[in-house]
């Protein structure tokens, strides 16, 4: 009799757990008073300080949204993965958004339950090799032993490049990035792929970052978008709209510097933006004024881009095809009205 | 009676756990299926023993070459970490005591470091040797760098050298330096779990078999060999067992160093076709199948030498 009792009593605890997909997002997160995120650590895109304050340019973004909901970027939580226990954590409702570098494919959209938000970053696979080894293109490693972080798209792309073009790689895959450094610092490794920005991050992260060079090739397309579970549309379009903030507020020429100027304007599409003119930005669980708030604590796309990766950071990252699609780049948001 | 309730509630358990992981994966919008095994691989294995394998090739044949990997790891491993442990274990009865201070401290040492630490450790030691264009060569053709060791194989056409390439070497036998350090850790801490075990073995074996021995002419290396070991024995098999499944658990740590285990190569193809949940019972049915036939082979030999 105990045993039936004792049996009762782990299916009434293992049903007591939420079924997150179901839910709804913004309900939860405005119950619980805070928005988690999930990060990846690395310099210049999510990095704690001594405080155990969580920056960088995703957790800028994660900051974003808790702006739109709370007026408060401290209501943030972040919670960091590695590359491989990232869907997990999406998925089993342990973050609200994955903001760590993800890169939309095909497959994952369409095969699995999540939704890829906008693209907030644009980037692309490329080598670092230490400067002594004289190797100048791609396709000169040849027969190279190549450190590789485990769980992402780089394993794939790295396979496709040495088939594409008739050479061979030996991979060492590793799950932790700092592992994968240590590798290549040690001379374990020829050379290190990854995504541009991550190559910027790892360079910085060496001893001697001058003794390194990251190769021109690109050897992919790495778009970068937050996830989110699929099944919550609501939720889903409060993080498209948050991420494209932003980006419109960097088109429309306003700053964190200069944006309360903007409630004053006199065009159009700077009141509709800044909710001075009502419609454009009210939503279920937003603030009319959201705009205005993420802008003012965040700030807009240059911003955001120049103090986590730009020239003046230890990334010293070029904007690249981050720019907007008015001077030459990419980045374009659909008009908020 | 008593036997039937606890296997009704058994079944009931496991086939509750069933059902709630099919609810919950349903309300994922996640779908079980093994198709995913025959789909090309796409991506490359850095290690792969004997098997052959390219990004074209399936899925399935991944996992296989990450067993072999494991294999490879669990079988030396336990050969050689009941060869180490045996070895400290009786040295540590000697009557020597620089003998039984070192391996005291072998055991001490080894017993309470964390084994994770203990691979990093290795792991950064060997990528200090030097690089391939300095590489040592102890005896012509075999070359030791931070690529591994590579050593002259024998095949059809006979002697194979390895080969200097631009970045590496090519030919003959290697063995890499993640294998390696995963080999010397496995085997340096489960020796020291293990020499502990013999140790009480030999311990357990009344010391009247001793005195009767010596006192029949014995040597006290035929003592031990012929007299004493064969009674410990029957107190050590079913923990050395134990030990060796162990050792074949903890090689799934492999994936800190970069190693392509068969936890790797099914991290990785989880994680790229977002298959998680096969992956974990194809683990799950791979360290269970590891155990119970370390178990078995272990158990027949126990039954033998205790018939």
């Amino acid at each position: 009799m105990r045993r039936l009792w004792l049996l009762a009593f782990l299916i009434g605890c293992a049903n007591g757990s939420p079924a997150p997909g179901g839910g709804s997002t913004l309900k939860t997160v405005r119950a619980r008073g805070t928005v988690k995120c999930g990060i990846t650590p690395g310099t210049g895109f999510a990095t704690p300080d001594d405080a155990g304050q969580w920056h960088g340019f995703d957790v800028d973004f994660c900051r974003a949204v808790a702006v739109a909901l709370f007026n408060d970027p401290s209501k943030a939580v972040f919670l960091p993965y590695t590359q491989q226990q990232r869907f997990s954590g999406i998925l089993s409702g342990e973050v609200d958004i994955l903001a760590n570098g993800t890169t939309i494919t095909s497959s994952r959209a369409l095969q699995r339950p999540f939704h890829f938000g906008p693209i907030y970053l644009y980037d692309g696979q490329g080598f670092l090799v230490p400067r002594a080894s004289k190797v100048t293109k791609a396709t000169g490693l040849d027969g190279a032993t190549v450190c590789v972080q485990q769980g992402t798209t780089t394993e794939l792309n790295l396979a496709d490049f040495a088939r594409k073009n008739g050479i061979t790689f030996r991979p060492v895959v590793i799950e932790d990035m700092r592992g994968a450094v240590a590798a290549l610092a040690a001379g374990r490794c020829d050379a290190l792929t990854q995504d541009f920005a991550g190559l910027a991050t790892t360079r910085s992260m060496l001893q001697h970052p001058g003794d390194y060079v990251v190769l021109p090739d690109f050897i992919s397309k790495e778009p970068i978008a937050p996830v989110v579970r699929a099944g919550d549309d609501q939720w889903f379009e409060i993080v498209n709209w948050v991420f494209r903030a932003p980006v419109e507020a960097e088109e429309l020429g306003l700053t964190q510097a200069n944006v309360a100027q903007g409630l004053t304007s006199a065009d159009p599409e700077v009141r509709r933006f800044l909710g001075v003119d009502l419609g454009a930005t009210t939503g279920d669980g937003l603030d009319p004024k959201w705009t205005y708030n993420v802008i003012a604590k965040i700030g807009n796309y240059a911003d955001i881009f120049d103090r986590d990766l730009g020239p003046k950071t230890s990334l010293g990252m070029d904007r690249g095809a981050n720019k907007l699609w008015t001077a030459g780049g990419l980045l374009y948001s659909p008009p908020f009205r | 009676m008593r036997r039937w309730i606890g296997f009704v509630v058994a079944a009931a358990l496991i086939a509750w756990f069933i059902h709630n992981a099919a609810m919950n994966l349903e309300a994922r919008g996640l779908t079980l299926g093994f198709e995913f095994l025959t789909q090309p691989a796409n991506f490359a294995i850095g290690d792969t023993a004997w098997l052959r394998f390219t990004p074209e090739d399936t899925m399935g044949r991944a996992i296989l070459v990450g067993l072999t990997n494991t294999a490879r790891v669990a079988f030396l491993g336990c050969l050689l970490a009941i060869a180490v442990g045996f070895v400290v274990g009786i040295s540590r009865l000697s009557t020597n005591p620089t003998l039984t201070g070192l391996t005291r401290g072998y055991v001490e040492i080894l017993r309470s470091t964390p084994l994770l630490l203990l691979l990093l450790w290795l792991s950064a030691l060997l990528h200090g040797l030097p690089s391939a264009d300095h590489a040592l060569t102890p005896l012509p053709g075999v070359f030791l760098s931070d690529r591994g060791l590579f050593l002259p194989s024998l095949t059809l056409h006979g002697l194979e050298l390895p080969r200097h390439t631009r970045f590496d070497f090519t030919g003959g036998i290697a063995l890499s330096p993640e294998l390696a350090a995963l080999l010397i850790a496995l085997v340096l801490h489960q020796s020291a779990h293990i020499s502990e075990v013999v140790r009480g073995a030999i311990l357990a074996v009344s010391r009247g078999q001793t005195e009767a021995a010596h006192a029949l002419g014995l040597s006290r290396f035929q003592a031990l060999r012929l007299v004493i070991i064969p009674q410990a024995l029957r107190a050590m098999v079913p923990l050395l067992a134990q030990n060796c499944v162990s050792l074949i658990k903890n090689s799934s740590l492999a994936v800190a160093i970069g190693f392509p285990d068969v936890v790797s190569v099914l991290n990785t193809i989880g994680n790229q076709t977002g298959h998680n949940v096969e992956t974990m019972l194809i683990m799950v049915a791979v360290y269970l199948g590891a155990s119970l036939s370390v178990a078995y082979v272990l158990g027949r030999y126990n039954a033998r030498i205790t018939a």
